[in-house]
């Protein structure tokens, strides 16, 4: 988050034809956006950094993406047919996990099926496009990214806005200056952790609860 | 022969094709996506088709000659014969293809071997067209005006 270089959305394309790979792969670059192809659903969820065993046992933890990760995915636009994990299925791997769910999925498909299109849309997809896909269909993508590019950063302002209508000033500005220390020390967690010293654990955390009116 | 010579026969070509049904509106979008970065795209997916091709007619073949028809297994094949000549434009190629899914949904064992020859056909007239048609391109591409 907060990566001042990083302006482009990146797209995650998956497919089983490699026609309809480079046909994708083209449309997105033309406009603008960042692109990996892949020719399955599970070397998708490979790249996303979701492991296919982790989602069948509830009590096994979901691998946090940001471990495996090297790259932001802002969004999947998938085929509904392939061989193995339909798109569909695909759609709903992400949607049931936790790490992965806000991403965006879009379903591609050839056939005109309306209860197809509706299983989708209900189960969470953003779009359905009708192969052959256009330059215009992709237009349609962009609200979606939009949404969830300023949504992280509209979360975290309406939480501090819930926050500061219950406290005093005070503590306001205690927790003002608690969130800028902690957003610097998660930006600097790498280095702490090299400096054997987190600056989390050297401020203690009551100083919120002493400082009451 | 002149540079504006060529580039009018490559223009008349290209504008038969069309008007004989061997391609349609998506191959004009296959050209839109053609740029200074990606200058040789349509030559590059339509090379992709030969090569997918290839391979789907030999399964199909395959399929339709070594015993009892699997009729789904046949399905899949098409499906992804149909899907691949649509997102490049191929027309007629297309069509054919819809024809022997209708076959193949009724089961229809000889309806889909005749059909499967059309689909051949058809895919054989359009792949020689494009050669001629590409190779008239990059002539127009290096000859020199007039």
């Amino acid at each position: 988050m907060g990566m001042a270089a990083e302006s482009q959305f990146h797209v995650l394309a998956v497919d089983d034809s490699i026609i309809d790979r480079k046909l994708i792969e083209r449309l997105l670059k033309t406009s603008s956006y960042q692109v990996t192809t892949v020719d399955s659903g599970s070397k998708a969820l490979e790249f996303l950094g979701l492991h296919e065993d982790d989602t069948t046992n509830p009590s096994t933890p979901c691998v946090s993406p940001n471990n495996h990760q090297e790259v932001e995915v802002n969004l999947v636009i998938t085929d509904y047919c392939m061989p193995g994990m339909t798109g569909y299925d695909l759609l709903k791997k992400i949607k049931e996990s936790s790490s992965l769910r806000d991403i965006p999925v879009v379903i591609m498909s050839s056939e005109n099926v309306p209860s197809r299109i509706s299983r989708c849309l209900e189960e969470g997809a953003e779009e359905f496009f009708l192969k052959p896909v256009r330059l215009s269909d992709l237009n349609k993508l962009r609200p979606h990214l939009m949404k969830t590019k300023s949504k992280d950063q509209h979360q975290k302002q309406e939480k501090q806005e819930e926050k500061s209508a219950f406290q005093s000033p005070k503590q306001q500005q205690q927790e003002k200056e608690e969130h800028q220390q902690q957003q610097q020390s998660s930006n600097n967690k790498r280095k702490a952790i090299e400096e054997g010293l987190s600056p989390e654990r050297t401020r203690p955390r009551y100083n919120g609860i002493t400082t009451v009116v | 022969m002149g540079r504006n010579r060529l580039q009018h026969q490559v223009a008349c070509m290209r504008r038969s094709l069309f008007d004989q049904g061997f391609l349609d509106e998506q191959f004009i979008q296959l050209e839109e996506l053609q740029d200074d970065a990606s200058p040789n795209f349509v030559q590059e997916i339509v090379t992709l088709f030969y090569t997918d091709s290839a391979r789907l007619i030999q399964n199909i073949e395959q399929a339709l000659n070594n015993g009892p028809i699997d009729f789904s297994k046949l399905d899949d094949y098409m499906h992804q014969f149909k899907g691949s000549s649509s997102s490049i434009g191929a027309k007629k190629v297309t069509d054919e293809c819809k024809v022997f899914r209708e076959y193949c949904s009724a089961e229809n064992a000889q309806g889909c071997i005749r059909t499967f020859q059309q689909v051949k056909q058809e895919y054989a007239i359009l792949r020689r067209k494009l050669e001629v048609y590409f190779q008239m391109v990059r002539q127009a591409d290096v000859a020199h005006t007039p």
